[in-house]
């Protein structure tokens, strides 16, 4: 009874606050378009804004695979180097072993697949944790991507380590993937982005798998005594990730048309920020793929914008850097009095 | 309000103490006096203020209005530190919070020196010999030597009470310390209180359990929405003080030890919980309410979460409505009507707020989501109408299917988690502790809940607590060194089974235990 009263009457006063909370990041992105808008009139021209949108992509696609193990209760670290030795996958598989757009396609997401089970397999039977084991095999990637090619960068007619010269070239088709425009105007990469946010989307909220995948991240045991196969799940979870961060370098690789050795960089911190940035996204608190997709979003409209406005190139990961501090304390900080 | 014995110094007096959180009133003018060499019993069911009432007195929150009177000198603590320091201890209910792992025993005893107030150098020896002394003060039995995270509960209940003492304490407050102790155990936690009191110590004493304040309390003084509603000097009658508590009368009508002849659903053969164990026997009848009572550590949780899949026996075998019964898991367990409720329901049971699928709608369905939704689909109406369902058939409090468990009182959680598993159709329900942190009305409301579903299913319980044991079973079983024993007779009284519990190893003798004080 008193619990029914408490509620009811404390309501009104929390729902201002509450409110402001959860679109707070919504706000602050219209804020930031109009003001962009308003200081330089082509920042809001279809063209920049799709511009925006293809830049985002691939952190946003890594960004929901790293979301998809936090709500599993794990992290993958390992994304970046995934995305960074699948561009370098592609290349090899069509300019040194001339395959097809098409098998490039498939051997990559499988290599991407196996990867994220190799990382599921060290964490769920060896036991290695999370943060461990996902770290090692991004050094791991890091290092075995420079191998096949003697650490080179992979172009057509490339010289090989063993004297010959590469025959094969990247195949139209694929660079279709990372250039090309849907009706000349929606870049492939957004539709690519849209499809997977969609998807994972699903997955996450609405099916009873999703559902899974954050009760093992909440409380394991509770979700083992409940019977639910928890290290599947966990596998799962890292398979999928794997798969999503090789689906990123294809998108890069298509994009740049070589095998770049210093490709996705940066990759692995942007999508981790678009995730922890995501937890303040409708004050969830937690992983979640709109979220992720948001923030990766929030991020590139800031950068661009300060772009145009000539801010210089290397003020980019402080901008980031502040944006992640401001939307943690959002989400972790501000207003815990309520409870 | 003290009886007609010579005028005793009064340790501790509250007056007309209020404290709100937001637009709840935990206390409303509550008032308490506590004499020295007494032991006050505060009661009270979940929300009445007894915690709030606590953490005034032990200087984690400050009161609203109201004064506090220590040995007659008026007090506010803003801080722990100086309460202690003004001499009022208080032991937690939480015994890993009542000393640092990774320190032995003897470092702990002197933590609050080596943490303030002692010497700047020290060795091992002088710790040593200073926690000899400490461990004198209470009778304290223990290997100094030993690591903190070693000791089972009791053991660290007794180093939080001896350090209490240690500091000069004049109130000690110990808030629910038998909650995770033994009858044995809890025994000897009453020697030490009764030579604490002697020695003119004033102990408030929180629980829920009666029979513990049968045999320790002076006293017993009743809250109850805030305010002190009523007080009952020794003999308790702990009738009249539960339907104060709750606000109504309760009928803990114990159960006939009446021999059910319905078939045998769940049987164990000749098992032995670990190597080198008793065997022993074990058959449930359907619709039977078993309880399996025993000290901590004696292998009750073990025997479940064998039932359950989630270790093995050393030898013997399970059968399951005729039929040989191996587990290897939870999931295979669930699948086949074998149901189990963990101890600590946070930790066994339930999801952070944050979670989708923390609601009571979604804590419900958890375990049930394979076979509501076979094709993944989530379809929250279907979630929402077994927790609707759930909430008016236990009673639960709360708004409605969505409000998330932290949001309710310990007794509405564990009526969550135990329609969890009335939400399908069972064949065994497994209950560890089911009553842990419940207070009286929910209980009763528990107990309810689980002799009306036993249509057809059997229901084994372990408690440590005999009492509740007798209020919820048909048939009590006490286990002892990972084998179980039947309680002795028919029992007419809760004296004759704790009794039993107590004089098994020497029943030879035949002779019953007489419970003293």
């Amino acid at each position: 009874m008193t619990d029914q009263a408490t509620a009811s009457s404390s309501k009104p006063a929390s729902t201002f606050a509450e409110t402001a909370r959860k679109y707070a990041l919504f706000v602050l992105l219209g804020l930031m378009l109009v003001g962009f808008w308003s200081a330089q009139p082509a920042f809001i021209n279809s063209a920049n804004l799709f511009s925006i949108l293809q830049a985002v992509s691939v952190v946003a696609i890594l960004g929901v695979g790293v979301s998809i193990t936090m709500s599993a209760g794990g992290f993958d670290l390992s994304v970046g180097s995934v995305a960074a030795s699948s561009v370098m996958a592609a290349s090899y598989a069509m300019v040194v072993l001339q395959l097809n757009a098409f098998e490039t396609l498939g051997l990559v997401l499988l290599m991407g697949a196996f990867i994220g089970l190799v990382n599921g397999l060290l964490i769920v039977r060896v036991g290695v944790p999370d943060l461990l084991a996902t770290l090692s095999t991004m050094f791991l990637l890091a290092g075995l991507q420079l191998i096949p090619t003697g650490g080179r960068s992979i172009t057509a007619g490339m010289m090989l380590p063993n004297g010959t010269t590469a025959a094969g070239a990247y195949d139209p088709a694929f660079l279709i993937l990372g250039r090309g425009r849907l009706f000349d105007t929606v870049p492939y990469p957004v539709i690519v982005m849209g499809i997977v946010a969609l998807l994972a989307w699903f997955l996450m909220e609405r099916t009873r798998w999703g559902r899974v995948f954050y009760a093992i991240g909440g409380n394991e045991t509770a979700a083992h005594l409940a019977g639910a196969p928890t290290k599947a799940y966990r596998l799962w979870a890292y398979v999928l990730s794997g798969t999503l961060a090789s689906l990123g370098g294809l998108i890069v690789a298509s994009r740049v048309g070589r095998g770049d050795v210093s490709a996705g960089n940066s990759l692995l911190l942007d999508a981790v920020a678009a995730s922890l940035i995501g937890f303040a996204v409708l004050d969830k608190r937690r992983p979640h793929v709109l979220g992720t997709v948001l923030g990766a979003i929030f991020v590139g409209v800031l950068l661009n914008g300060l772009t145009m406005l000539n801010a210089p190139y290397y003020t980019q990961d402080f901008v980031k850097g502040v944006v992640l501090v401001g939307a943690l304390a959002l989400t972790f900080g501000l207003g815990k009095k309520k409870r | 309000m003290s009886t007609s014995s010579p005028p005793k110094k009064i340790a501790v007096s509250v007056t007309g103490l209020e404290k709100s959180f937001g637009p709840t009133r935990a206390l409303a003018g509550a008032d308490l006096v506590v004499e020295a060499g007494e032991i006050v019993a505060l009661m009270g069911a979940n929300g009445a203020g007894k915690s709030t009432l606590v953490k005034i007195l032990s200087g984690s929150i400050s009161a609203d209005a109201g004064t506090i009177l220590l040995n007659g000198k008026q007090v506010s603590f803003a801080s722990p530190a100086e309460a202690q320091a003004a001499g009022v201890a208080t032991v937690h209910q939480a015994t890993d919070q009542a000393g640092a792992a990774g320190l032995t025993v003897a470092e702990n005893l002197t933590l609050n020196e080596l943490c303030g107030t002692g010497s700047f150098f020290v060795s091992p020896r002088s710790t040593r010999k200073r926690a000899a002394q400490i461990a004198a003060l209470i009778d304290l039995d223990l290997p100094l030597d030993r690591d903190f995270i070693d000791l089972r509960p009791a053991e660290r209940q007794l180093i939080a009470i001896a350090r209490a003492v240690a500091s000069k304490a004049s109130v000690l407050i110990l808030d629910e310390p038998t909650s995770s102790l033994s009858s044995t155990e809890a025994e000897r936690l009453f020697s030490v209180l009764r030579r604490l009191k002697a020695s003119g110590i004033a102990i408030l004493y929180i629980s829920h359990r009666t029979g513990d304040l049968a045999a320790i309390a002076d006293r017993a003084v009743v809250l109850r929405g805030g305010k002190v509603v009523a007080s009952f000097a020794k003999p308790i009658d702990f009738s009249a003080a539960v339907a104060a508590m709750i606000g109504r009368t309760l009928d803990a009508a114990l159960h006939d030890g009446m021999v059910s002849s319905a078939p045998i659903l769940a049987s164990v053969k000749r098992a032995r919980l670990i190597p080198g164990s008793r065997p022993f026997d074990l058959d449930l009848r359907s619709g039977e309410v078993v309880a399996i009572t025993g000290t901590l550590g004696s292998g009750k949780s073990r025997l479940l979460r064998a039932l359950f899949g989630l270790e093995q026996l050393a030898e013997g075998s399970f059968t399951l409505d005729g039929k040989p019964w191996l587990s290897n898991g939870p999931a295979r367990s669930i699948d086949n009507g074998v149901f189990m409720v963990a101890e600590d329901r946070w930790a066994s049971s339930l999801l952070p707020p944050e979670i989708p699928g923390a609601s009571i709608a979604g804590t419900i369905a958890l375990p049930h989501l394979p076979r509501w939704f076979p094709l993944g689909l989530l379809r929250e109406t279907r979630e929402r109408l077994a927790a609707s369902d759930a909430i008016s058939r236990l009673g639960i409090k709360a708004r409605g299917p969505d409000d998330t468990l932290d949001q309710l009182s310990g007794g509405n959680q564990q009526k969550v988690v135990l329609a969890r598993w009335q939400a399908a159709p069972c064949r065994l329900l497994l209950l560890d502790e089911p009553f842990q942190g419940v207070d009286v009305g929910a209980r009763a409301d528990l107990i309810a809940a689980i002799r009306n579903s036993q249509s057809g299913s059997a229901t084994l319980i372990a408690t440590s607590d005999t009492e509740e044991a007798l209020e919820v079973a048909d048939r009590i079983l006490v286990m002892r060194d990972h084998s179980l024993y039947e309680a002795d007779g028919h029992h007419e009284s809760l004296a004759a089974v704790i009794g039993s519990v107590e004089s098994i190893e020497t029943r030879a003798a035949g002779i019953q235990d007489k419970h003293h004080d």
